[in-house]
C-alpha cells in the first residue's frame, strides 16, 4: 500500500461553520496534519454592546441555529447574575425542562442522522432506510418528539421567545405536562430500539485512544448529573471545581493562524467537551436506565476513546428522558403557578454557564446603571475542542497512514462528526443519495 | 417533464433556516422526491453550475462573497432569500451600528489584522443582487417554506402577507402585550408568523422585517398612548437589522 497521502477535505462538516482537513504524506513521511476552520467571523461579542440587558438572549440565540436554546439560557443567567435577578423554583425547573428538550433534539440528530451511517458503513441515512426502515423511522419519530417538546416550553422549536430575565414569559398548562409526559415514556422505548440498533453495529466505532483532559460542569449541591447548575471541573483536577466566574482561566482562548474560530487549552495542550467530558467527570449520577445503556457498549468512566462520544450522548438521551419524566412529576405535585415578572436595569458584570450539547459553554456581560450592555465574552464549546481535534489528528494518522488515503480521510471525517459538528453535517448525509 | 433543479447556498447565518428544513421530518422526503437537489453544499459532496432555483441563507458580510452570490444569481432562474439574514440582513447588521475596525479588536484584540479575519458591512442578499421571493423569519416558517416551493413547483406566485403581525395577533385573541408595557413591533411588522412570538407573551422584535406598507401614523399614536419614545421602538428594530425603514423618517 502506498504510503503518500494528499487529502483535502474542504467544508466536510460545520462546526458552528465550515471546516477543512487537509493532510499531506510522502513514502510515509507526514509533511502536514491540519484540522481548518475557515468560516466568516460574525462578531457576536461586538454586536451585544449597548443593547438593554432584555435583548441581549434574542441576539445570541442566534450564534447557532441547533443550541439556540443553550445560548439563550447561558446568556439569560449571566443577566441575571449581573443584575442580581431571581428565578422562581419553578421557573429553574421549567428552563432546565426546556433545556433537556434541545439536547435530545441534538443528540438524536447527531446519533441518528450523521454517526449511525457511519456505523454502518453507509454513505447516508438514506439507503439504510431499505436496510433498516424502522430503525431510521424510529429516529425521525424521537427527533420530532423532542422538536416538540421544544415548541411546548420554549415557544418555537428554534430560537426560544419565552425566556426572560427573571423566568418565563408563559408556562404550559398542566394538561400539557402531563401529555407531554406520556410521550416521553413512550420514547424510552423508542431510545431502547435506537441503542440496539446502535449496539448491532458497534464494533464499527474505531478503537482509537488518545488521554486528555475532559472539562465539564459539575453540581455537588445535590448532586446531579448537570447540564444547567455547577461550576466547573475536569479529568485532571481530581474532583475540585472552579467557578464558572473563572473561565476566562480555564478556555485560556488564543487566535490560531488555521482557523478564524479562537482555541482553547488548560492543564495540557489541549482540552476536550461534550457528552464524553460529562460522562467521564459525573457518570455515577445518572439514571439506572442510562447507566444500562453505558454498559451494553462497555463505556466506563476513563474512556478516552473520542469515537465514543456518540455512545455517551445516546447514554444521555436515555438519562435525560427518564429525568425529564421525574422533573414533570415534580413540576405538577406543586401545581403550576402564574408568573409576573418585573425586572429593570442597573449596573453588574458577571458568567453565566450551561452544557450545549456539545460541550461547555460560558457567556459574560457588562452592564452599565441603564442595564445596557458595555461589554461582552462568549466560548463555545466547538472552539474549545478544536486543538484537541488537532492532537487527535496527529496520534491517528501515524498509527493508521498504512491503510490508505480513502481509509484514512474516512477515520478523520469520523472522528470530527464524533465530537459532534453542527446540522449541515446530518443534512450531509441525509441528500448525498438523491442526486 | 423533467424535475426543477434546486440548490442551497449559505452565508454568514447560524444555519436556524436549514435545520427548520431538516425538521420537516418525513415531508421532507416527499419534498426532495418532486425536485432534484443539485447542490447543498452542507448536505452532499456533489456541486453543480446548472440549477433553476438558488435558495440563498444567511447575510453578505465579505467582498469574496458579493462575487460569491453575484455568480450564483447569473446561473439561476429564481434565486430565493431564505430566512432574516437574507431577506433583511438579520442580526449580523447590528455590526453596522460599529466602526468595522472597531468590531474586529473587540473581538481579536491584537490579532485583529490578521487577513483571515477580515470582515466587511453586513448586507441582505438583495442589496447585493436581485431577489426573486423571500422566505422571511428568524427561523423561518416551515409550512411558509413549503407553500412557497410548492408554489413554484405549480408555476403559481406564492402570496406572502402584505399585512402587520397585530392582525394575526388580534385573530388569535391575545391581550395586547402594549398593555404589559412590552415595546412590540406588531404593528410594523410583516405577519405570516401567526404571530408567534407575541402568542407565546413574547414582544414582536421585527424578524420578518416592515411589511410594505405600514400605518406608521397609527404606530405613532399606539406609541404616544402608552408613553413610550419613537427611540424605544427604533432600539427593538435595530435587532433585526432594519435600520432603515418608516420609523427612521
Amino acid at each position: 500500500m502506498s504510503k503518500d497521502l494528499n487529502i483535502n477535505v474542504r467544508h466536510m462538516t460545520r462546526v458552528e461553520g465550515h471546516g477543512n482537513i487537509a493532510v499531506n504524506a510522502k513514502n510515509g513521511r507526514i509533511e502536514k496534519i491540519e484540522w481548518q476552520v475557515p468560516e466568516a467571523p460574525r462578531f457576536f461579542e461586538a454586536m451585544v454592546r449597548g443593547l438593554s440587558y432584555e435583548d441581549i438572549q434574542t441576539v445570541v440565540s442566534r450564534i447557532c441555529g441547533i443550541c439556540s436554546i443553550t445560548h439563550s439560557l447561558a446568556a439569560t443567567k449571566a443577566v441575571e447574575a449581573a443584575l442580581g435577578i431571581k428565578v422562581s423554583k419553578q421557573a429553574d425547573k421549567m428552563r432546565i425542562l426546556m433545556h433537556y428538550s434541545e439536547q435530545l433534539q441534538s443528540h438524536t440528530l447527531h446519533i441518528g442522522y450523521l454517526a449511525a451511517p457511519d456505523f454502518f458503513g453507509a454513505p447516508s441515512v438514506v439507503p439504510l432506510v431499505a436496510k433498516a426502515k424502522d430503525a431510521v423511522l424510529t429516529i425521525v419519530r424521537t427527533h420530532k418528539v423532542a422538536n416538540e417538546w421544544s415548541d411546548l416550553i420554549a415557544g418555537r422549536t428554534t430560537h426560544p421567545v419565552t425566556l426572560i430575565p427573571g423566568g418565563l414569559t408563559r408556562f404550559p398548562t398542566e394538561q400539557q405536562l402531563k401529555d407531554l409526559q406520556e410521550t416521553l415514556k413512550g420514547c424510552l422505548n423508542d431510545l431502547s430500539t435506537i441503542a440496539e440498533v446502535v449496539l448491532s453495529v458497534a464494533e464499527n466505532i474505531p478503537a482509537f485512544e488518545r488521554d486528555t483532559e475532559y472539562v465539564s460542569l459539575k453540581q455537588t449541591d445535590p448532586p446531579t448529573y448537570t447540564f444547567y447548575h455547577g461550576d466547573i471541573t475536569s479529568t485532571d483536577t481530581n474532583g475540585s471545581v472552579v467557578p464558572i466566574s473563572d473561565w476566562e482561566g480555564i478556555a485560556n482562548e488564543y487566535v490560531s493562524p488555521q482557523s478564524t474560530a479562537k482555541w482553547c487549552k488548560w492543564h495540557r495542550d489541549s482540552y476536550a467537551v461534550g457528552a464524553l467530558a460529562r460522562f467521564n467527570n459525573n457518570a455515577e449520577l445518572l439514571t439506572d436506565g442510562a447507566k444500562g445503556v453505558a454498559k451494553m457498549f462497555g463505556l466506563e468512566k476513563g474512556c478516552c476513546n473520542p469515537y465514543m462520544n456518540t455512545i455517551a450522548q445516546l447514554v444521555e438521551c436515555v438519562h435525560i428522558v427518564e429525568t425529564s419524566i421525574q422533573l414533570i412529576d415534580e413540576l405538577l405535585t406543586a401545581g403550576i403557578k402564574e408568573e409576573k415578572i418585573k425586572t429593570s436595569g442597573k449596573a453588574g458584570m458577571a458568567s453565566g454557564c450551561v452544557e450545549a450539547p456539545r460541550g461547555i459553554l460560558f457567556h459574560s456581560y457588562e452592564f452599565d446603571n441603564k442595564g445596557n450592555c458595555v461589554g461582552g465574552n462568549i466560548c463555545i464549546p466547538t472552539n474549545q475542542n478544536h486543538a484537541n481535534i488537532q492532537k487527535d489528528f496527529e496520534k491517528l494518522v501515524p498509527q493508521i497512514i498504512d491503510q490508505g488515503q480513502d481509509a484514512v480521510r474516512q477515520k478523520l471525517e469520523m472522528l470530527v462528526r464524533s465530537y459532534d459538528p453542527c446540522i449541515s453535517c446530518s443534512t450531509h448525509m441525509l441528500n448525498v443519495e438523491f442526486v | 417533464m423533467s424535475k426543477p433543479r434546486i440548490a442551497i447556498f449559505d452565508f454568514a447565518c447560524c444555519e436556524g433556516c436549514q435545520l427548520q428544513i431538516v425538521n420537516l421530518e418525513e415531508e421532507l422526503l416527499d419534498l426532495i422526491g418532486a425536485v432534484d437537489v443539485v447542490e447543498w453544499r452542507e448536505a452532499m459532496s456533489e456541486q453543480s453550475h446548472e440549477y433553476d432555483i438558488a435558495i440563498v441563507e444567511g447575510s453578505i458580510t465579505r467582498p469574496e462573497d458579493e462575487d460569491r452570490v453575484e455568480i450564483i444569481r447569473s446561473r439561476a432562474k429564481i434565486l430565493i432569500a431564505l430566512g432574516a439574514c437574507a431577506t433583511i440582513g438579520g442580526v449580523n447588521k447590528l455590526k453596522n451600528n460599529f466602526d468595522l475596525d472597531d468590531v474586529k479588536e473587540c473581538v481579536y484584540g491584537d490579532d485583529a489584522k490578521m487577513p483571515h479575519l477580515d470582515t466587511a458591512m453586513t448586507k441582505a442578499v438583495d442589496e447585493v443582487v436581485e431577489v426573486d421571493y423571500k422566505v422571511h423569519g428568524c427561523p423561518i416558517d416551515r409550512k411558509e417554506f413549503t407553500y412557497i416551493v410548492r408554489c413554484l413547483l405549480l408555476g403559481k406566485k406564492p402570496e406572502i402577507p402584505e399585512w402587520p403581525v397585530c392582525v394575526e395577533c388580534k385573530a388569535k385573541g391575545n391581550p395586547c402585550l402594549w398593555e404589559y408595557g412590552q415595546v412590540c413591533l406588531g404593528p410594523i411588522i410583516r405577519a405570516g408568523c401567526g404571530a408567534r412570538c407575541p402568542s407565546s407573551g413574547f414582544r414582536c422584535f421585527g424578524c420578518r422585517g416592515y411589511v410594505d406598507e405600514p400605518n406608521v401614523n397609527a404606530a405613532k399614536d399606539v406609541i404616544e398612548k402608552y408613553g413610550l419614545s419613537i427611540e424605544d421602538l427604533k432600539g427593538k428594530m435595530i435587532l433585526f437589522g432594519s435600520t432603515q425603514g418608516p420609523t427612521n423618517e
